[in-house]
């Protein structure tokens, strides 16, 4: 039998290159950011970075076919890959375009929720470690973000996704989502977040007549999870520090009046700042999303499907119908996925041979698609798949938009053509 | 060929009727008359202070505050620009079309500059608008074809409870009588950054009386627009000598001293920048410093205002990758990432990658209103970031007296942040007086270094017979505007400028 499959990160150099020539689903990638050719050269003027061997970083990749991209990822085997804009010329050329002319044009509307954002308010872990107590932040995260994205902006093509160690990403991908410019995406941004403050900021949420719907759809949530998450898992009644951290905060409110904490916050006192008991809630579970990460047209983000090299976890995305039974510490790791590749199964050799006369290249493309399916890295390329099945059903719509005003426009040519002629 | 001339000066002063029969406007047409010298540069002068009023005020009260009213009220009345459309303010108006249109050949040259006139001409026109009477207001959406989409009766009905909850001072009954407009998110977004405003599928629900935000997304949209057309064709007017010193002089007046230029680079040693920090540095830097020292590492934010602020008071960058470096290698940053990581950072800083943009150290306006600091960050000013308790702490830490630390507080209050620094910078040096009018933490250096070293500058004063010389009723000389006279006026613009 193998051995278990366990992660380690000096083993990369030997699996990042079985993983990119077998197992990364180059295809569906591909046809992510071709957005349905919609528009011209949108691939061919994607911005990708590459984090080579000996932290080596390289900026301004860019590829024009899925043949190329594979080729430079397998001769290249980076150990981490970021998606950034769609520029306004090919990357790779970018220091033969005039200076000034080089421009960002449009990117996915993205969101980044790390862990460590929320070390003063868990107390299980800290930095980079997680653990399925404080997981339950992420869920809130997400479902408080995925609905608002949707319901108040009307955003469709979300994709959300593992980074592979302490938190979740989210694409938006919507055409009018890439399309917009700074002012809007630090808009949204801001928008959506309601923790403000740096180390110096004890009371980070502060609620205030009248509370926008957005507040109440987002507190429905977080109520959902307070119970179980702050006081069961997080346990912020259990210890003396801890209160004292509760306590702080409701001083900050009432400072001249001498406290008695009830087993839930919720129940507590409720004369003086009318929503405070809202207030420490949603600071101790609201999300927390970095807007410098979402303002930028042209910030580079973490590619779905790419290796996290410190965890060997892959960066998979996240089905929404499956959220709260999702566990990071169940999502295939390098290793494990090699090391299943490696196993083979009874139906498999039947198939190689009645292929074998087939051209290379499609049996080449055949196996491949055979090989991550037998890995547990099938069921996240699904989810995938069905996220761009939704997608394409909007790019179609642009297609015949397309097509319609180009036919309009021939025919009107056709008829004066045959005016000239008569 | 008299008679078309003749129709044609008529035609334009019918134009120009109707031009200015608003109070306000969008400046979308250039002003098509010929002037005197003296008047471009009074005009100029004059708006200028204006925005320049404009911008403290809007710092040091909050904007829609009676004193912000009271302010701006008498800087306009005292300026001669159009005021709450009053009767016979043909001159007034045709001063605001043309002085707008001059400062835009000021500002259009940097983003920098673009950037600041695009804020205060929004602040503006903000405070101008909501002066108009409803009916004016309505008027002036019909006259400047603005069209907004408005909401039906019966969807009013269905979301009156959720644009009650969404919009300050919307009340069941101006939901039902008053138009709400629906437009796309991205064409509201001031209101949606606030979340002022009820979004629902991509759209923004905007009751009648914060129309203003629409109207000035669009203001700003054009304004922006017109700015880089307007830089395009700037050369040829720069070509021109009569107006090339004073355009140049202009755009320099406002931001007085950015410390780009560095005058005492290599005179401060790393030894010396503890000491510093208690005596000169101001509270943000302090923190920052001392941040660093005890972490041994600082997030992006934090070093990019603390490390522009060290290269303000004359660090070079060998300095400054060596102070950078010592201090991150003793937390969890070894030598070889430092030097892989951090170190393009601090030489970007110095204009030495990339863009080679040469980068100025951050303003109080801009660490103040800029990039609030989140879990993890030191950065930002503490007078506006830090919740008051823990100010109080931190400032009874560094000794300074209860009552100075109530005055403090009660400046923090009102939201007067440079005046509470300054206020701190009294009270550390033991003076009554500060002596400048604090707008960047660089001035504060120098300012604390000046007065422990020894020997204050005199302050300039600008006297009232000075100051009616600048006012345009007694400007009578119209063609007497050389260069040497044009320079003269411009030293009285600088002693303006600088007593601010």
């Amino acid at each position: 039998m193998m051995p278990t499959s366990d992660y380690d990160p000096a083993c990369l150099p030997d699996l990042l290159p079985l993983y990119y020539r077998r197992l990364f689903p180059f295809s569906q990638y591909y046809r992510w950011l071709s957005y349905g050719g919609v528009s011209k050269n949108y691939f061919q003027n994607r911005e990708f970075s590459f984090t080579l061997k000996d932290d080596i970083y390289v900026r301004y990749q860019s590829f024009t076919t899925q043949n190329e991209l594979e080729k430079e990822m397998q001769k290249m085997v980076p150990y981490k890959v970021d998606i950034g804009a769609v520029y306004s010329h090919r990357p790779s050329q970018h220091n033969a375009v005039k200076s000034g002319a080089f421009q960002a044009l449009e990117k996915e509307l993205v969101f980044d929720i790390d862990m460590t954002d929320y070390d003063d308010v868990r107390r299980c872990c800290s930095a980079a470690d997680i653990c399925s107590k404080c997981w339950t932040l992420m869920i809130i995260a997400i479902r408080i973000l995925d609905r608002a994205l949707r319901e108040d902006f009307g955003f469709h093509h979300l994709l959300w996704v593992y980074s592979g160690r302490r938190g979740v990403h989210c694409w938006v991908c919507d055409d009018a989502a890439r399309k917009l410019s700074v002012a809007a995406r630090s808009a949204v941004a801001e928008y959506l977040s309601l923790v403000k403050g740096g180390e110096e900021t004890l009371r980070k949420v502060v609620l205030s007549d009248p509370i926008h719907p957005f507040i109440n759809h987002s507190l429905s949530v977080v109520e959902r999870y307070f119970q179980q998450y702050a006081i069961v898992e997080q346990d912020i009644l259990g210890s003396k520090e801890s209160v004292d951290k509760v306590l702080a905060l409701l001083l900050v409110q009432f400072p001249d009046v001498f406290i008695c904490l009830c087993v839930s916050v919720k129940s507590s006192i409720k004369k003086g700042g009318q929503y405070f008991d809202k207030e420490i809630m949603l600071q101790y579970c609201y999300p927390r999303l970095d807007v410098n990460v979402s303002k930028g047209v042209n910030h580079l983000l973490k590619s779905p499907f790419s290796v996290h090299p410190k965890t060997g976890r892959i960066s998979v995305p996240i089905d929404l119908k499956e959220l709260n039974t999702f566990d990071p510490f169940e999502v295939p790791t390098i290793s494990l996925i090699c090391e299943e590749l490696e196993r083979p199964t009874a139906d498999e050799a039947e198939e190689d041979d009645v292929k074998d006369k087939e051209n290379e290249q499609e049996a080449g493309e055949r196996r491949r698609i055979r090989d991550y399916k037998r890995t547990s890295l099938a069921k996240y390329v699904k989810v995938f798949d069905r996220f761009l099945e939704a997608m394409a059903r909007s790019w179609k719509g642009e297609m015949l938009k397309k097509s319609g005003e180009l036919e309009t426009s021939f025919s009107v040519f056709l008829t004066f053509m045959s005016f000239t002629y008569t | 060929m008299q008679d078309s001339k003749k129709k044609r000066k008529k035609l334009i002063g019918n134009f120009q009727n109707d031009l200015y029969d608003q109070c306000l406007q969008f400046y979308g047409q250039p002003p098509l008359e010929n002037i005197s010298l003296t008047e471009f540069e009074t005009f100029a002068v004059e708006r200028l202070k204006l925005l320049k009023t404009v911008e403290n005020v809007g710092v040091s009260c909050g904007k829609s505050s009676e004193q912000y009213t009271k302010k701006l009220d008498a800087e306009i009345s005292s300026l001669n620009f159009p005021h709450r459309g009053g009767i016979s303010e043909y001159e007034k108006r045709r001063k605001d079309h043309i002085s707008h249109f001059i400062l835009r050949l000021a500002y259009c040259q940097t983003e920098d500059l673009r950037r600041w006139f695009i804020q205060q001409e929004m602040d503006l026109f903000r405070y101008r608008f909501n002066c108009l009477h409803s009916k004016h207001k309505t008027d002036f959406l019909h006259k400047n074809n603005l069209k907004y989409e408005t909401v039906s009766a019966e969807e009013k009905k269905n979301l009156k409870d959720k644009l009650i909850a969404s919009s300050y001072g919307l009340s069941g009954t101006k939901v039902e009588e008053h138009d709400v407009y629906k437009v796309p998110f991205q064409d509201a977004l001031d209101l949606v950054r606030t979340r002022k405003v009820y979004l629902l599928a991509g759209n923004a629900y905007i009751p009648h009386h914060e129309i203003v935000t629409i109207v000035l997304n669009d203001f700003r949209t054009r304004l922006s627009k017109a700015l880089a057309m307007t830089a395009r064709s700037l050369p040829a007017v720069q070509s021109d000598e009569r107006l090339q010193p004073l355009l140049s002089h202009l755009s320099h007046a406002y931001v007085g001293q950015d410390y780009s230029i560095q005058k005492n680079i290599g005179k401060i040693s790393l030894e010396q920048i503890d000491a510093l920090s208690g005596k000169s540095f101001p509270l943000c830097m302090r923190h920052l410093h001392k941040a660093l020292r005890e972490n041994h590492h600082l997030r992006h934010g934090g070093r990019m205002q603390y490390g522009l602020f060290l290269k303000g008071i004359g660090l070079t960058l060998e300095q400054a990758l060596q102070f950078w470096r010592s201090e991150f290698v003793k937390g969890k940053v070894d030598a070889d990432k430092f030097d892989k990581a951090y170190a393009y950072s601090v030489r970007h800083m110095f204009g030495k990658e990339g863009k080679r943009t040469d980068y100025t150290p951050y303003s109080c306006m801009k660490v103040i209103l800029s990039n609030p600091p989140s879990q993890g960050d030191y950065h930002g000013c503490p007078f506006r970031h830090s919740d008051p308790e823990l100010l109080k702490q931190k400032l009874q830490n560094y000794k300074v007296s209860p009552s100075g630390i109530n005055q403090i507080l009660e400046l923090v209050k009102g939201m007067h942040y440079q005046l509470a620094c300054q206020k701190y910078f009294e009270l550390t040096h033991n003076v009554e007086d500060a002596g400048f009018s604090l707008n960047h933490p660089n001035q504060y250096f120098t300012e604390s270094q000046k007065l422990l070293n020894g020997g204050r500058d005199i302050k300039k004063e600008v006297d009232m017979s000075q100051r009616s010389q600048e006012n345009p009723a007694s400007v009578t000389h119209p063609s007497q505007a050389n260069s040497k006279q044009a320079h003269e006026e411009m030293g009285d613009l600088d002693s303006f400028f600088q007593d601010e």
